[in-house]
């Protein structure tokens, strides 16, 4: 048969995932299997608070198989869209694959509506593609995500945390996900301050998952030795999502790496 | 008493089929896709701000279309559904203006065979390369047919008129906005009319774009930007 799959040309949906489920499913992540947690790359401390402009979400690039370290420069936190970032822990190939998924969802909804999904609406597109995803956590492949953006309607920005069941919970000031969480949402409890400028959220963000890596084995600390900084990425109306270049969270690790070391000589 | 059915040869069938479609395509307006230096340029002439006749299937490649709206929009679901689904199941860079095109090519003739009404509609599939070389202009017919072109498209109702004022003209190595001015002179040529910019529909595929879709429409700010240099 040749010419287009007769659902392209019938299909009502402008979900790619139902589009993906009806007409190849194969090429969506499998359902089944038996408990794989200690034998999967897990990831890992994902932060994300509100700045004085936006959002700013930012993750460490560890990933753990065990107590080996499986990847020095895993990207857990990415841009979703244009105005909306995600970022996700747990079971690292599923977590990777969900963010491709999601990010295509967006883009598929956006060409075919010609608008974009607004804030509210993508992330309960996300909640109900975790919820599909239920299955895969009662076996131990959990997937955890934390999604923020802005949109002309929230233009200071929203921050949306997740269960693995789909729940959806909107966090107002800070919040923290993965096994390091506990201790960045502690620093970020210190250091947060509702009209932090870029400079100051950046410094902000590598404190706190300065402390994460400090006592969680599964979190990783800026690498001077790769040259492998923490990803962080900015949310506004003005500019979007933009990623720090790892130069500019490098220095300011840099900085953060004296400050403790005279504080704990002193 | 049922009555004899009529013979229609082939020939007849096929050609009262092409008029049909030809007259459809002939009340609509004109689209031209034109290379740049930097990109592709797609320009319509279209009053509605929100019912577009160009469009964004994926990263490199976008659509140009006239005719029943109803129709071409069908047509450009189903490419963003066929380019988003290779492109995950695959990889972004596999999903290829010449495999949409022979989708479109068989949808196309299939219709226009089989059912009892062909699509009144004309397309124009472009591809932005990597390099100026390889960008990629196809032309497709209500009946399927295809036809690649070199340095710029026009289809539509004018589509004579627009190929004939360009004719010879080597748009691939024309900055934008001198480019933007050719096309926008070929469709008021055609129309004899004068061809304020909000009447235009314009987008470039843009091959200085920085993230992976090159794709952008342009607003009417920019468009009047582009005709006043």
């Amino acid at each position: 048969m040749s010419g287009f799959s007769p659902a392209f040309l019938s299909s009502t949906s402008n979900s790619f995932v139902e589009l993906a489920r009806a007409v190849a499913p194969d090429a969506l992540p499998l359902a089944g299997g038996r408990d794989l947690s200690d034998q999967v790359p897990e990831g890992t401390t994902i932060i994300c608070f509100r700045t004085a402009a936006g959002i700013l979400m930012a993750g460490d690039r560890r990933a753990t198989m065990g107590s080996l370290i499986a990847s020095h420069s895993m990207q857990k936190v990415k841009a979703a869209d244009d105005f909306s970032v995600i970022g996700i822990a747990g079971t690292a190939g599923l977590a990777l694959d969900l963010i491709r998924l999601f990010q295509l969802e967006l883009e598929h909804y956006e060409k075919i509506e010609g608008a974009r999904l607004s804030l509210g609406g993508k992330a309960n597109r996300l909640a109900s593609m975790l919820r599909g995803n239920l299955n895969l956590a009662m076996q131990g492949l959990a997937v955890v995500p934390m999604f923020a953006g802005v949109d002309e309607s929230t233009p200071a920005g929203q921050i949306f945390s997740f269960d693995v069941t789909g729940g959806k919970y909107e966090e107002h000031r800070f919040h923290a996900i993965g096994s390091g969480s506990g201790f960045a949402r502690g620093a970020l409890k210190k250091l947060w301050r509702p009209d932090l400028a870029t400079e100051d959220a950046i410094d902000v963000a590598v404190e706190a998952l300065f402390d994460a890596s400090d006592d969680d084995s599964a979190t990783g600390g800026p690498d001077f030795v790769r040259q492998i900084a923490p990803t962080i990425i900015t949310v506004d109306l003005e500019h979007g999502a933009v990623e720090i270049p790892s130069a500019a969270v490098l220095s300011t690790a840099t900085e953060v790496v004296a400050r403790r070391t005279r504080k704990a000589q002193s | 008493m049922s009555q004899a059915p009529f013979y229609v040869s082939p020939e007849q069938l096929m050609k009262d089929r092409a008029d049909f479609a030809r007259k459809g395509i002939a009340r609509g307006r004109s689209v031209v896709v034109l290379r740049y230096d930097e990109g592709i340029l797609l320009l319509a002439e279209n009053p509605s701000p929100t019912l577009h006749k160009i469009a964004e299937i994926y990263d490199r490649i976008g659509f140009a279309a006239v005719g029943k709206y109803n129709e071409f929009e069908t047509l450009r679901q189903a490419g963003v559904r066929y380019a988003d689904l290779r492109g995950y199941s695959y990889h972004r860079t596999d999903v290829t203006a010449r495999g949409l095109t022979n989708a479109y090519a068989q949808t196309l003739a299939g219709v226009f065979t089989t059912e009892s009404k062909p699509f009144e509609v004309e397309l124009v599939v472009a591809e932005l390369g990597v390099t100026a070389k390889t960008d990629q202009l196809y032309r497709l017919s209500y009946d399927g047919s295809v036809m690649d072109e070199t340095e710029h498209v026009a289809i539509g109702g004018q589509a004579d008129a627009i190929t004939a004022t360009l004719k010879d003209l080597l748009t691939s190595v024309l900055p934008l906005a001198e480019v933007f001015d050719h096309g926008v002179r070929a469709l008021a040529a055609a129309t004899n009319g004068p061809l304020p910019t909000k009447d235009l529909e314009a987008a470039v595929l843009d091959r200085n774009a920085s993230g992976h879709r090159t794709f952008k429409r342009l607003s009417e700010a920019e468009m009047a930007e582009l005709r006043e240099d």
